[in-house]
């Protein structure tokens, strides 16, 4: 039986297993690679997507599961919180190998979208599930304060 | 007989035994705590039988005494780092339901239900004895205001209870049934919901 997703905007049938992990659908059937696989566990926050406003680990997802939703991948961010976040990883150049940071932008994004002024806290427990080997995650977190005041100015 | 035919019979034997120690993980129902004629006395029984689900990794895991849930036969603490949040599901950018979808997903692991979320904090039973878990589940003030007849409601049908005997992975599932569970609540509610002395 197909299934109907909506992705960034799209939508998209899938007529394959539904218990096809997310993350295989957005990358092989759909094309966007955007979104990568890391541990394919839900430890590592590498595959994270929007699903409704709410970060999801595509890995650990069956496709099934976003029936009818809103997926949002990397592609497809657009809010004014996405917006400030990806500016402010350019403005502090955050990335170093650049693996974890779709993941780890979904994330932050997610977070900002739900509270703009978020403490060293709320980041920290926001951003936890995103493992980053390069250890940017001072530069991370001072950009998603530098997305803050942007947001707030 | 050939030694290779009496390593197989030995072998046989063993994997027998390995059995019936799985089943040790069974139950002991409310007819075996008949004999006992003090009501106070069976009603304790009964409850410290109940306990061996009540202790199980399954059920402690997501009954933590601080924000954090654990995880394992072990009770390490889950990882990744999650808390509960004013909700009990998780914070802002890391719900509950990031990572845990409706079902187990056996492709990673990840458990799954429904209504995933840790327990509220006053019903914590992490490092607490069977004795102070006892008082604390009939205690309105500190198990969400709910009646003994709404505990064994909880205990016996609640399906996210239900999960902790059908955990998925290799998650030991916790002791018996949940409707054999909810038959020793049952008898220890009618025997007086008594608590046991430790």
């Amino acid at each position: 039986m197909s299934i109907t997703l909506n992705i960034n905007g799209t939508r998209r049938e899938f007529d394959g297993d539904p218990d096809t992990p997310l993350l295989w659908v957005i990358r092989e059937d759909v094309g966007l690679t955007g979104t990568k696989y890391g541990c394919g566990i839900a430890q590592c926050g590498a595959c994270t997507v929007h699903v409704d406003g709410q970060t999801l680990r595509s890995c650990s997802a069956p496709v099934s599961a976003v029936a009818g939703r809103q997926v949002t991948t990397i592609e497809g961010l657009s809010s004014r919180a996405a917006k400030a976040v990806q500016a402010a990883w350019v403005k502090l150049d955050v990335v170093q190998c650049g693996y974890c940071q779709s993941g780890q932008i979904m994330s932050a994004t997610a977070l900002l979208e739900k509270k703009p002024k978020p403490s060293d806290t709320d980041i920290d427990h926001a951003m936890a599930g995103n493992i980053c080997r390069c250890a940017t995650y001072q530069r991370i977190r001072a950009a998603i304060h530098a997305a803050s005041a942007q947001l707030a100015g | 007989m050939s030694s290779s035919v009496k390593m197989g019979l030995i072998m046989t034997v063993l994997a027998g035994m390995a059995g019936s120690l799985a089943t040790a993980q069974d139950l002991r129902g409310p007819e075996t705590f008949s004999s006992i004629t003090n009501p106070s006395e069976r009603s304790r029984a009964l409850f410290v039988e109940a306990g061996r689900v009540i202790q199980h990794p399954r059920c402690l895991n997501c009954h933590p005494v601080g924000d954090r849930p654990t995880q394992g036969n072990d009770g390490h603490p889950h990882s990744p780092l999650v808390v509960r949040s004013a909700d009990d599901k998780g914070a802002i950018g890391s719900r509950c339901t990031t990572c845990h979808q409706n079902a187990n997903y056996e492709p990673s692991g990840v458990p799954g239900h429904p209504l995933w979320h840790v327990a509220p904090k006053s019903m914590a039973w992490q490092t607490k004895s069977l004795a102070q878990i006892c008082q604390q589940i009939k205690d309105p003030r500190r198990n969400g205001g709910k009646t003994l007849a709404a505990i064994h409601e909880h205990m016996a049908n609640d399906s996210l209870v239900g999960w902790a005997w059908m955990p998925g992975g290799n998650r030991e599932p916790a002791p018996g049934t949940q409707a054999q569970f909810g038959a020793l609540i049952a008898a220890w509610i009618q025997a007086g919901a008594a608590c046991p002395a430790s």
